[in-house]
C-alpha cells in the first residue's frame, strides 16, 4: 500500500486535506480524503446545513465543433437536443449490446460546446470510446481532466452560504453558469450527488485552494468520500462499478428514464429490446428490517446480489441496492440478505430511501 | 488521544484482555476503534460459545467496513455486553470501559504468555 501510494494521483487540494487531518485512501487511482471529522457528522451536516467535497478526481471531456450535438446524440443515451445552452443532462454511455460503460453529466456551455463529466475510473475508457466513434463527425474531443478541479457544495444551506463569495446568481438545478467564486473564474453547476440542493464548482487547479478556503470560511463543513457514498445511497443514486457495469444494461438498472431510443444512440436497439421484453432482474433499493449492515457482494436469498450497502446515518439502519429477480422487485417485497452467513430480513423500498419530509 | 492501559494484556490484532482470576474481559484497543471509525453495529456472539485464541468471535462494523474481533485468549463466553446492541458507539467512546465486549471463562492459563504488555503493543503499532 505504501508503494502503491507513490503512484496515486493527488488533487490540487491534497495539502489542504492533510492539514485538516483527513484520512486519505486510494480511490480510482487517486489519493482521496475519505473522512475528516467523521462520516456521521459529515453526512448529517450535508442533510442539515452544508458540506463541501473535493471531487477533483472526476474527469472532463469537452466536445466542440459544428457536429457536437449530432455526435453526442449518437453516443449518449438521453436526448441531447433538449439541452439548452447553459443546461445540464444526465445520461449513460452504452456499448452496442446495451452494457453500461459509464454514467455522465453533460453541460452545454455554448451552441457547439459541451462539457461531459466522467467517473475517474472510466475516464480513459470513455475518451477512447468517444474518439473511436467520432469518424464522420466534425467535432474536436478535448481531454480536460487536467484543466479542472471540482468541488461539490451540497446541503439545504449551500446556496445561502455560498452566495456572498460568488459574483452573480447561482444557477438553478440542472443549469450551469460561468461565475467568479472567491474572485476566481469557475463553472458553477446546479447538480450534485447527495439528494440535497447545492452546486458543483469546476475551476482551474491553481484556483482550487482559494475557492476551498472561501467555502470553508463560509462555515461549510469539509466532507469525505465516505459521507458522499452514504448520502448518494440514501438518495438512491447509482455508483458506477457498484450498481452500474458493462455486463448490465440501463433498463435493469432503473435508468430507462434517461434512455431515448428514438435518437438512435449506440446501443439503442439493445436497450429498446430490453425495454420491450422486460428485464429478468431489476435494481431495487432496500432496507434491512432488523440488525446488520448489507455490503456489496452479499447474495440475496433466492437470487440476486447486493451492489451497494451501508449503514444509513439518517435512517439508522442497514440500507442498500440489489439486483433481484424482476418478479421480486415490487416495493414491499420481503427479501433476505445473506450477510456473511446470517440471513438478514429486508424489504424492497421506494426511491429515494431517505426523503426529507419523512 | 491514543491510550493503552498498563493493567491489560494485548493481542497484536488490536484486542485487549483484563484477567480477573479465571475470567477475562475482552475488547478492542484504542487503535482498533480509531482505525474503524464510528462503530455503528456490534454483532455479539452467544453466551456459552467457545472462543479460541487468535480467532474471530464477533464482528464490529463502521459505516464503511466490517471487521472481525479476535479473541486474545481461549475459553467459554459467560457474559456479553448487551448494551452495545443499542449503543455500539461505546466502543469508540470508552474502548476499555463501557465498550467491553464479552467475558470469557479461560480454558488455558498458559496462553497469556503469548500476549503483549501495553508498551510492547504500543511499540508494534509504529
Amino acid at each position: 500500500m505504501v508503494a502503491a501510494a507513490e503512484t496515486l494521483r493527488r488533487t490540487p487540494l491534497f495539502d489542504r486535506h492533510v492539514a485538516a487531518g483527513a484520512r486519505l485512501v486510494p480511490f480510482a487511482g487517486w489519493e482521496m480524503p475519505v473522512q475528516y471529522a467523521g462520516v456521521k457528522d459529515e453526512h448529517l451536516a450535508v442533510r442539515g446545513r452544508a458540506g463541501v467535497f473535493d471531487v477533483s478526481h472526476m474527469g472532463e471531456v469537452e466536445t466542440r465543433g459544428p457536429d457536437a450535438e449530432r455526435f453526442l446524440q449518437r453516443i449518449l443515451s438521453n436526448d441531447v437536443s433538449r439541452i439548452a445552452v447553459g443546461g445540464a443532462q444526465y445520461s449513460v454511455l452504452c456499448r452496442e449490446d446495451g452494457g453500461v460503460l459509464d454514467d455522465l453529466f453533460t453541460y452545454r456551455l455554448g451552441e457547439d460546446r459541451y462539457l461531459t463529466v466522467t467517473n475517474a475510473s472510466n475516464h480513459e475508457k470513455d475518451l477512447a470510446w468517444l474518439r473511436a466513434h467520432a469518424d464522420g463527425f466534425d467535432v474536436e474531443l478535448v481531454d480536460r481532466l487536467d484543466d479542472f478541479a471540482m468541488l461539490a457544495v451540497q446541503g439545504p444551506e449551500a446556496r445561502t452560504l455560498l452566495a456572498p463569495v460568488v459574483d452573480g446568481a447561482l444557477p438553478d438545478r440542472f443549469r450551469v453558469a460561468e461565475l467568479r467564486v472567491a474572485g476566481a473564474a469557475a463553472l458553477v453547476c446546479g447538480t450534485g450527488y447527495t439528494g440535497e440542493d447545492g452546486v458543483e464548482i469546476l475551476c482551474a487547479p491553481a484556483d482550487a485552494e482559494t475557492i476551498w478556503d472561501a467555502v470553508l470560511a463560509a462555515a461549510v463543513m469539509p466532507c469525505g468520500l465516505a459521507a458522499r457514498d452514504t448520502l448518494r445511497l440514501e438518495a438512491c443514486f447509482h455508483l458506477y462499478g457498484n450498481d452500474l457495469m458493462e455486463s448490465r444494461g440501463p433498463i435493469e438498472a432503473g435508468l430507462g428514464w434517461c434512455c431515448k431510443e428514438a435518437t438512435g444512440f449506440v446501443g439503442s436497439e439493445a436497450v429498446a429490446a430490453a425495454r420491450a421484453a422486460g428485464p429478468t432482474e431489476r435494481l431495487v433499493p432496500f432496507a434491512l428490517t432488523g440488525p446488520g449492515i448489507p455490503r456489496q457482494g452479499n447474495p440475496v436469498i433466492g437470487g440476486g446480489e447486493v451492489t451497494s450497502g451501508t449503514f444509513s446515518p439518517c435512517l439508522e439502519q442497514g440500507i442498500g441496492m440489489a439486483y433481484v429477480p424482476a418478479e421480486r422487485s415490487a416495493v414491499g417485497t420481503e427479501l433476505a440478505i445473506d450477510v456473511r452467513g446470517k440471513h438478514r430480513p429486508a424489504v424492497v423500498k421506494d426511491k429515494p430511501l431517505y426523503r426529507k419530509d419523512g | 488521544m491514543a491510550d493503552y492501559p498498563k493493567d491489560l494484556l494485548y493481542h497484536p490484532e488490536h484486542d485487549w484482555a483484563r484477567i480477573d482470576g479465571d475470567v477475562a474481559t475482552f475488547g478492542v484497543t484504542w487503535y482498533a476503534q480509531d482505525s474503524l471509525g464510528e462503530v455503528v453495529f456490534f454483532d455479539p456472539p452467544e453466551v456459552g460459545a467457545q472462543v479460541k485464541q487468535g480467532e474471530s468471535y464477533a464482528e464490529v462494523e463502521s459505516v464503511k467496513a466490517v471487521s472481525d474481533v479476535i479473541a486474545p485468549l481461549s475459553g467459554e463466553i459467560v457474559e456479553v455486553n448487551e448494551a452495545l446492541g443499542d449503543g455500539p458507539e461505546k466502543i469508540n467512546d470508552d474502548p476499555y470501559g463501557d465498550g467491553w465486549m464479552v467475558k470469557v471463562r479461560l480454558s488455558d492459563a498458559s496462553e497469556r504468555e503469548g500476549l503483549l504488555d501495553a508498551d510492547a503493543y504500543a511499540a508494534q503499532l509504529d
